[in-house]
């Protein structure tokens, strides 16, 4: 019943179960819905990469020869909205979330199907806001729409931009409203709490940030529409305004966001190492609790943005000391996933590799997450590359590799196909050597006190500066190749087995690619997860 | 009428309990997060009103105090009768139920009415904020800054304009409720539009609950 027979017609599945371009458009099934995401948001990603090979260029010389300054400070604010809202928020939830947790807790699709695709519709009439701003002529605030320049004196597309980016976040709001009830209501019979698997205690705790934070970037992005179409004087200091309000609030909702990005990747990491470990994680319930902690700490550090915006040093030293907090959270699960690999036999496959350099990277990226929350050194390295390569080493090296850790993971099951093994792990190999390459001389760059966001700089700072343009090419290249392997196996790969891992979730013990309902029939569950040791088939029906 | 329910359980469901609970909930996680959208303008209220407490009261005064106590009135009976809708629904009795929430939307109406007159006044007051904003200080001896004025009233647009357009879409929402109720799709089985209906408009009202006292009575001693 689970493993697919060798038949001479395929077995239906919910790729196969009906054709035609409406069928995908006016769809309620979760798993098609992901695949909609997946190609939309892989748009996002390349257009957000043509932008950053573009900044690279321009900084491999000290003078500017590319563009000039307004162009640059279109090129990086471009990169940043789109990165951040369009590609990295939905990237693994919408994805990979959308298309996992209902097999993964043994439900037919999520609570609210027509929701979902409306999510879809949402985030793509939230990018056309946005591409349509952007053809116009861009947006030169950074992404951040500081006031106020982005009220008063930005010569750019500050309105359309910010409702492109208002409509989108109703999209991330109704995926996370979705993922919670979902969570809550839709499990399978014996699917308790404490079997569900980190992935979906990690979205569980992205989507609570998710429906707490986005609202408040919403009514932030209209009082600031307002602001630039009226001028109300909310955040004008000519008129009594406080431009400091604008950074509390945005930053309210843009430091959790981070958290967005990176707990659904770090949910990633634990279903791999799990799976290539042949163990169960160490401290299971510390990596899920961990989760929520974070999601909740996540909520009340946002003045770590403000150290050097006029905010009391009182405040920055409480929320300095509140940020380092976030570290416990974020150590127990780096603790947790090097304790399960120790002494496991290691099968070095291709999610594999992308979850340790995720470790790595993140570690990286964490650990200079705790030099920018110490007051002394953030007044030096504030705007600087130093800020850049850090965010970097989280967002990048941190959740994109996650997203592709768990797209090379999940792809035979997605799919129906496997890739080409030696090329996925040559891709791996180089996205992580293009990445440290482009990255970690921002760190030095940043110390010896290069500001973020200029065209131009002395010539002293060239070496490093291209150094991380070289990585970036590399890198660029690196992240050419899944596209065109992965393409590839959709018409050559290989057929899929059914658990092509030997993984215990019940995402597994379905056909490779699962049939419209998920499962034939509900599954029972009558164990823990992660049952490596014992490896008793999960009761499906 | 069983056969009815039936057919409105949808396929990724195993039962109506599973259904309904599904929905209560989804519905509540809805609510809050318009506390968090409406929190981000409470914010703003809140640190504008700490650092121009004068010009607020000053501002605040200039509203219509009987015409606000009358549309908190109109909305707390609107919220009683959204509740009768409820159990009417709850009961079977169709035209109660279709009764009441008539009785709902113009209530609702009413009120949206008398807040549409208050903003004619204000416009004709020019104390809305922009190029043709004007404000004279009562207390000639101790006049507050105009631009602050400003301030308190572009709060006051943003915050009850944005409660007014909750309203605006909850009254298109009882349209289509009392269409639904009229061609008799409620039974005392399944009614989860009217329950889920009803929670967003008793959260509409109690947000006005907050709005009346904060931007109409801060000042009552200089009234
Ligand atoms: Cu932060």
């Amino acid at each position: 019943m689970i493993t697919a027979t060798p038949t001479q017609h395929e077995p239906k599945n919910y790729i196969n179960s009906d054709y035609g371009i409406k069928s995908w458009l006016l769809t309620q099934d979760h798993k098609r819905i992901a695949i909609l995401y997946l190609i939309v948001v892989t748009a996002f990603f390349f257009l957000g990469g043509l932008f950053a090979v573009l900044i690279r260029i321009e900084l491999a010389t000290p003078a500017g020869d590319l563009v000039d300054s307004n162009v640059y400070n279109k090129l990086f604010t471009m990169h940043g909205i789109i990165m951040v809202f369009f590609f990295l928020i939905p990237s693994i939830p919408a994805i990979l979330g959308n298309f996992l947790i209902p097999l993964m807790i043994g439900a037919k699709d999520l609570a609210f199907p027509k929701i979902n695709l409306l999510s879809w519709y949402i985030y793509v009439a939230g990018g056309v806001f946005t591409l349509y701003a952007l053809m116009r002529g861009g947006v030169d605030t950074g992404w951040t729409f500081y006031t106020p320049f982005s009220t008063s004196y930005s010569n750019s597309y500050v309105i359309a931009t910010g409702l492109g980016i208002f409509i989108n976040g109703f999209s991330a709001i109704l995926t996370g409203l979705n993922f919670i009830v979902t969570i809550h209501r839709m499990r399978a019979p014996g699917m308790t709490w404490f079997r569900l698997p980190l992935f979906v205690w990690a979205h569980y705790a992205t989507s609570m940030i998710q429906v707490l934070g986005t609202p408040v970037i919403a009514v932030t992005l209209l009082l600031l529409i307002l602001e630039r179409g009226l001028h109300i004087g909310i955040f004008d200091p000519a008129l009594g305004g406080d431009p400091v309000l604008y950074q509390h609030l945005f930053w309210f909702y843009s430091h959790p966001a981070v958290y967005i990005m990176i707990l659904p990747a770090m949910g990633v990491v634990s279903e791999i190492i799990s799976c290539f470990c042949k163990k169960a994680p160490f401290g299971y319930s510390f990596i899920a609790f961990s989760s929520i902690a974070i999601a909740v700490f996540g909520f009340l550090v946002w003045g770590h943005h403000l150290f050097v915006s006029s905010q009391s040093v009182y405040a920055g030293m409480v929320f300095s000391m509140l940020s380092y907090l976030v570290a416990i959270p974020s150590a127990i699960k780096v603790f947790n996933w090097t304790s399960t690999m120790y002494k496991a036999s290691v099968e070095m496959s291709t999610p594999m590799l992308y979850a340790i350099g995720f470790i790595g990277l993140f570690t990286i990226g964490g650990l200079t997450g705790l030099f920018v929350a110490a007051l002394g050194i953030d007044v030096h390295v504030t705007d600087t590359y130093f800020v850049v390569a850090h965010f970097h080493y989280i967002m990048v090296g941190g959740a994109i590799m996650g997203f592709l850790g768990g797209i090379h993971f999940w792809w035979p099951k997605i799919t129906g196909r496997m890739y080409a093994d030696t090329w996925s792990k040559l891709s791996a190999i180089i996205i992580f050597v293009g990445f440290n390459l482009t990255f970690f001389p921002q760190f030095i760059l940043g110390y010896l006190g290069m500001p973020r966001r200029y065209h131009v700089y002395p010539p002293e700072f060239q070496v490093f500066n291209v150094l991380s343009s070289a990585g970036a090419s590399i890198l660029g290249f690196g992240y050419l190749l899944p596209f065109c392997y992965l393409l590839y196996s959709l018409k050559f790969g290989p057929k899929a087995p059914a658990n092509p891992w030997g993984a215990v979730g019940l995402e597994w013990q379905t056909s490779s690619p699962p049939i419209s309902e998920n499962f034939e029939v509900t599954p029972v569950v009558t164990q823990d997860a992660y049952q490596y040791s014992t490896r008793e088939e999960v009761k499906v029906g | 009428m069983a056969s009815h329910a039936v057919t409105d359980l949808r396929h990724h469901f195993e039962n109506h309990d599973q259904q309904k609970d599904a929905s209560t909930l989804g519905m509540w996680i809805f609510l809050v997060t318009e506390i968090m959208f409406f929190g981000g303008l409470f914010l703003a209220y809140i640190a504008y009103r700490t650092a121009y407490p004068d010009a607020f009261g000053a501002a605040s005064n200039t509203l219509n105090i009987p015409l606000g106590a009358v549309n908190t009135a109109v909305l707390i009976c609107s919220s009683l009768t959204m509740a009768m809708a409820v159990h009417s629904a709850a009961i079977g009795k169709n035209k109660l139920l279709i009764t009441f929430l008539i009785a709902t939307l113009v209530l609702g109406g009413v009120f949206l009415g008398v807040k549409a007159y208050e903003y004619h006044d204000k416009f004709v007051e020019h104390h809305v904020p922009g190029p043709n904003f004007d404000f004279k200080s009562e207390d000639a001896k101790h006049p507050v800054d105009p631009h602050n004025a400003s301030l308190y009233f572009a709060l006051y647009f943003a915050m009850t304009g944005l409660h007014a357009s909750h309203m605006i879409i909850g009254a298109v929402i009882i349209v289509v409720l009392i269409r639904m109720a009229a061609k008799n799709r409620f039974t005392p089985e399944w009614h989860t539009p009217i329950e889920l209906f009803g929670l967003y408009w008793h959260f509409v009202d109690i947000v006005w609950i907050f709005l009346f006292p904060l931007l109409y009575l801060i000042d009552p001693k200089n009234k």
